[in-house]
């Protein structure tokens, strides 16, 4: 991609970010994500039904990297099943460790193929991420254990 | 200002985050280096040569530190790991024995959570009640605000000197003075003052003061704790171990030795102590005086070019410390310190460690630059003519 592109998507996503807001609605799963190395701290909400990500939303104060990363992820997670959703994220953190990884399904969030550059922002794309794989992978344990 | 005496300044840097922690000048590298080559010894218990000069060396660091805060007495000087474990040491201590249900400790919401968890925990130990001295508009503490959050129950006052968000200069004198009429303890965090201003505990009158040596050129790891000596007479230790016991032979017969050693068990951080008596003389002999005018003198230097810049909105704008905080509208703080670290520019982003402080500026996350003797006003000109386009930095922040 780019690189003009891939700035132009992040400080869209940046300035209007994706279902930047918090519903009033117990049915969503909830987790919160922050970074201790840094202030990144946004709060995740999750609605899964019959294993399918429904709806996703986050709030809180994050740089512009977490930002437009956790906008972007809300985007791209919509619409696919836990076990799709594990595979994504999997697929965008080896992208962002430099990893062997499949770029076919990542789509915007592509736009941080070459983050591993900046070394101190690399825990800003994964943010929203490491908050997220919790609650999938809660969920599928629990589903196992119905 | 005597840039040359560090080697970390011999390369493409502007460190502006003196507040976390200082660069170390080559006398007080050589001087570590010095004891782990040629007199590595323990301390307290040689009987030859190298191990004598052990004591003598970290015994003259205590002697120097005695002098460049005028404390009455050696003894009154007790190593530490840091001003964290000084602050923790006085609130377990000594106030763990003192403190009643009910009693109260005044605190302000802009401390460092050193000066804060501690107290914390001492409270909800013994039933004691935490209370905030309510600040200005410019967020400082005033004598008559302090008054107002003082009862008959008031057993402690506890603060900085100068706060690490804010960088106020608390009038510490007029404090001690009005608690001691009221028996109140007072214990004085200054590691950001011990660094930047001459500290005279006698002058003052604290009861306890607490620092560390690496935001002072000295190295990590090392601290200091001050207390009145009948204070520190009635700490009870908590670490026990070697060098701190005369003798014992069962539980109920344990001979502690005198103060300063029965407070520093075990093997002290030799080489830190040895490296924070480098790092006094080599403050002392630019002398605290000059580093705290030449600091004032950057600062006004750095307001002055800030104010200009419509953007940029100065959190801390009448403080008298090294100490600026900003924001830039609009930008979160921390993508502005990626910014400026884009040209090896190095200040801090965030809560800086005083998470109540929000409750009190109303703003949770800043830039903050912490000046030390070694800042030019080169190194000022730069950074402010890198934030003079708000455009460049929002294209740059990432």
């Amino acid at each position: 991609m780019d690189n003009e592109i891939k700035r132009e998507i992040i400080m869209e996503n940046y300035l209007h970010p994706y279902h930047k807001e918090t519903i009033k609605d117990e049915t969503y799963l909830k987790v919160n994500s922050n970074n201790e190395s840094c202030i990144d701290n946004i709060d995740l909400q999750i609605l899964i039904k019959n294993n399918k990500i429904e709806d996703i939303k986050f709030n809180g104060e994050a740089c512009a990297i977490s930002t437009a990363s956790t906008s972007i992820m809300i985007k791209e997670l919509i619409g696919k099943t836990t076990e799709e959703a594990i595979d994504f994220i999997k697929q965008f953190e080896n992208m962002v460790e430099e990893k062997e990884y499949n770029s076919q399904n990542l789509g915007e969030a592509l736009v941080f193929d070459d983050i591993f550059k900046q070394k101190n922002r690399k825990h800003c794309a994964t943010l929203p991420y490491r908050g997220i794989v919790k609650v999938l992978e809660e969920y599928q344990t629990k589903k196992g254990n119905d | 200002m005597h840039r040359e005496d560090f080697p970390m300044l011999q390369q493409d840097l502007i460190y502006l985050d003196n507040g976390a922690t200082s660069f170390k000048p080559k006398v007080v590298l050589e001087a570590m280096d010095e004891y782990y080559s040629s007199y590595s010894a323990n301390a307290h218990r040689g009987d030859y040569d190298i191990s004598y000069k052990v004591d003598l060396e970290y015994e003259n660091t205590r002697e120097l530190v005695k002098n460049f805060i005028n404390a009455p007495l050696k003894e009154e000087i007790i190593f530490t790991s840091g001003a964290t474990e000084s602050l923790n040491l006085v609130a377990t201590g000594f106030f763990e024995n003192i403190i009643e249900a009910g009693d109260e400790i005044v605190l302000t919401k802009t401390e460092h959570a050193s000066n804060v968890l501690p107290w914390f925990r001492l409270a909800k130990n013994k039933g004691a009640v935490i209370r905030y001295i309510p600040l200005d508009k410019d967020y400082f503490v005033t004598l008559d605000n302090l008054k107002s959050v003082v009862t008959n129950k008031t057993k402690i006052i506890a603060l900085a000197q100068v706060t690490n968000v804010i960088g106020d200069v608390r009038p510490i004198k007029e404090i001690c003075q009005f608690a001691h009429q009221n028996n109140i303890f007072v214990v004085v965090d200054g590691s950001q003052s011990v660094p930047h201003m001459p500290v005279d505990v006698q002058d003052l009158d604290v009861d306890f003061l607490t620092f560390s040596a690496h935001k002072m050129c000295g190295p990590t790891g090392t601290g200091v704790l001050y207390g009145k000596k009948e204070l520190l007479e009635a700490f009870e230790p908590i670490n026990l171990g070697g060098g701190m016991n005369e003798s014992f032979e069962d539980e109920y017969n344990v001979l502690l030795k005198s103060l300063p050693t029965r407070l520093e068990a075990g093997t002290p951080n030799i080489a830190g102590v040895i490296g924070l008596g480098a790092a006094i003389k080599y403050l002392d002999s630019i002398g605290m005086t000059k580093i705290n005018q030449y600091e004032k003198e950057l600062r006004d230097y750095l307001i002055a070019k800030l104010e200009k810049i419509s953007y940029i909105d100065i959190i801390n704008f009448h403080s008298s410390s090294g100490i600026v905080t900003f924001n830039v509208d609009n930008i979160f703080s921390q993508d502005v310190a990626y910014y400026l670290n884009r040209y090896n520019i190095c200040v801090r982003a965030g809560s800086h460690c005083a998470k109540l402080a929000k409750n009190e500026t109303g703003v949770k996350n800043t830039c903050r630059i912490s000046l030390y003797f070694y800042n030019t006003k080169e190194e000022i000109d730069k950074f402010v003519s890198l934030l003079q386009d708000k455009e460049k930095i929002i294209a740059e922040m990432f």
